[in-house]
């Protein structure tokens, strides 16, 4: 076993998404982020290189003290007001995304297209679906009013053309279609998988490769891509999860819940 | 009522139910049973707390038992009570923003059947315009504009119910949310006096706005406290005792759910559940509705089954929360 392949098996794939989406981030932001992947990524950020990155939950909480072992199993529970500097009503945190206070939204979703758009409501057509899924929660406001960060394994079936529902608006159709529906602020940044890290080309606002994670080819991201891809002409690689960035991870995680 | 007839109640009916309650500072304790019978068939009861906090459970168990239907529910997020509300057949319709048990147990199995079924139907909005929706109730006001919705199927598969108005200060394109006054709500507290004064801890979901909303509060409580130690800290009183219909004392009234600073969610028994829903959301739930909901003779009794230990358990875990 060569050095590098040694180095690629020892962390798992949701690892190298927290660490992948954390060096996203930047101090002094303002992060609303969900449970698991999101959650992991913005408090890696916050001890790594972020120490004023502040964390909303949708359930009101601003600026939550994360304690390793005990990660909240929603964002609308207790656990997630430990040492907080406030708690909110849910209608009003989710206000300060419409004020603009936030700076990057954070989430997941069961299906994502090549505009950005995300479905976490349907499978299959959404007045006879084949699967009801659990629905929005908070993302359609946070995709609609701030500027996302998506964090998702990168599979065929997850990175289709057209996604069956719109539940959470990125690009929407391309090109100036977000604005023109109502929608002049925010939008998909990133979708950082287990393979690369994308965005959307400026003009076309269509899906692109920026970086690609060490040891992947182009082939492999398209061929788990419903779509086609096009990739950016200073591609990059990225560099892998280090030792103090999976030392943290596993510390804020030990029963490996999210990272397993 | 708004559940059945018009999406938004007009000012003028919305405020006679109002001149009509009884706004008096009067006791109103009594037991689960007869609050359960102030909420009628064909209501729309508004559940407080959100995914598995603070949920009025014992209230949702009474409902149940008292065999209620055609209830119209809403909520912020829905977890196990909306499952068991479909199940028992009480309600066959959910406004909510996210309908499953939990991040942890995955997609639920019961609002799958029901909703790919077509035996029940699950309205989906999103979570901000849920609270602004309850929030334009509470103001007395029929609709409130929002700049979320638009640009995605969640608005277009809500059709009429959303509309868009041209901004007349800016001349934008702006969302309209319709108001929700809900026929009842029903929120669980840490502590209330009895007149319906109630002070929550921690975190406060949409209760608030919710019981400015309703047409009748129904509050259950973790422990009935005097008057003279509400005034004590009038800052801390979130709802005021004249939008309070009913005080009924439940200690573990959110079981399995938690209760902020309290107790944490019995997380050993929503795995049970889950396990059973998960396996046959018909049979499983009945099974579960048959042991846990029609079996036992009292809250108390309930809570027994659950068993000691898990209460013992639970109560450390929502102890430390506060008392690191």
């Amino acid at each position: 076993m060569t050095e590098q392949s040694a180095m690629r098996t020892a962390f798992t794939g949701s690892e190298l998404l927290a660490v992948m989406a954390s060096r996203l981030l930047r101090d002094g932001q303002i992060v609303f982020a969900g449970i698991g992947i999101p959650l992991l990524a913005a408090t890696l950020a916050q001890r790594n290189f972020a120490p004023h990155l502040t964390i909303l939950f949708e359930g009101g909480t601003i600026g939550p003290f994360i304690v390793p072992g005990e990660l909240p199993p929603s964002t609308n529970e207790q656990r997630c007001t430990r040492r907080a500097n406030m708690v909110l009503p849910i209608t009003d945190v989710l206000l300060l995304l419409q004020r603009g206070y936030v700076d990057v939204g954070f989430m997941g979703g069961a299906q994502i297209d090549r505009f950005g758009n995300l479905n976490s409501s349907y499978i299959g057509d959404a007045a006879n679906p084949k699967i009801r899924l659990p629905g929005t929660g908070g993302g359609n406001d946070i995709s609609s009013l701030t500027n996302m960060i998506v964090a998702m394994k990168h599979e065929k079936r997850r990175f289709v053309r057209d996604v069956d529902f719109i539940t959470s608006p990125g690009w929407i159709e391309g090109r100036n279609s977000r604005a023109e529906r109502g929608l002049p602020q925010g939008g998909m940044w990133r979708v950082v998988t287990d393979l690369a890290i994308l965005g959307f080309e400026e003009r076309t606002r269509e899906m692109q490769v920026l970086a690609l994670h060490e040891g992947v080819t182009r082939e492999q991201v398209q061929d788990n891509t419903g779509f086609d891809l096009t990739f950016a002409e200073r591609l990059e690689t990225t560099p892998p999860p280090t030792a103090a960035e999976l030392a943290v991870l596993r510390h804020l995680d030990p029963e490996r819940l999210y990272t397993a | 009522m708004a559940g059945t007839g018009e999406l938004v109640i007009p000012y003028a009916k919305l405020r006679e139910r109002t001149a009509e309650r009884d706004r008096g500072l009067r006791e109103k304790v009594m037991s689960l049973e007869d609050a359960a019978a102030l909420v009628k068939d064909g209501d729309h009861v508004a559940i407080g707390g959100c995914t598995v906090s603070r949920t009025p459970m014992a209230m949702v168990w009474a409902l149940i038992r008292a065999r209620r239907r055609d209830l119209t529910i809403s909520r912020s997020i829905t977890s196990t009570e909306g499952d068991l509300f479909y199940a028992s057949g009480v309600s066959r319709h959910v406004i909510t923003s996210w309908f499953t048990q939990g991040i942890v147990w995955g997609v639920s199995k019961v609002m799958r059947h029901h909703t790919e079924n077509k035996l029940a139907r699950y309205d989906e909005w999103s979570h901000m315009s849920i609270g602004l929706r309850y929030r334009a109730g509470a103001m007395g006001v029929p609709f409130m504009p929002t700049r979320s919705m638009v640009g995605s199927g969640v608005a277009d598969r809500l059709g009429d119910e959303v509309k868009t108005m041209t901004c007349p200060f800016t001349g934008e394109e702006i969302t309209l949310l319709p108001a929700l006054n809900p026929d009842v709500a029903l929120i669980h507290v840490q502590r209330c006096d009895a007149y319906g004064n109630a002070q929550l801890d921690g975190l406060q979901f949409m209760d608030i706005d919710m019981a400015m909303a309703a047409n009748r509060v129904i509050l259950t409580t973790e422990r009935i406290v005097s008057n003279d130690q509400i005034r004590r800290q009038p800052d801390q009183t979130r709802i005021p005792f004249f939008t309070v219909d009913a005080v009924v004392e439940v200690p573990y009234g959110c079981a399995p759910h938690e209760c902020y600073g309290v107790y944490e969610p019995f997380f050993e028994h929503l795995d049970l559940y889950a396990a059973m829903s998960g396996k046959d959301p018909i049979a499983g739930t009945r099974e579960y509705l048959e042991k846990y909901y029609y079996g036992p003779a009292s809250w108390s009794e309930y809570l027994s089954l659950l068993g000691m230990e898990a209460l013992l358990d639970a109560s450390r875990r929502g102890r430390s929360v506060i008392n690191d």
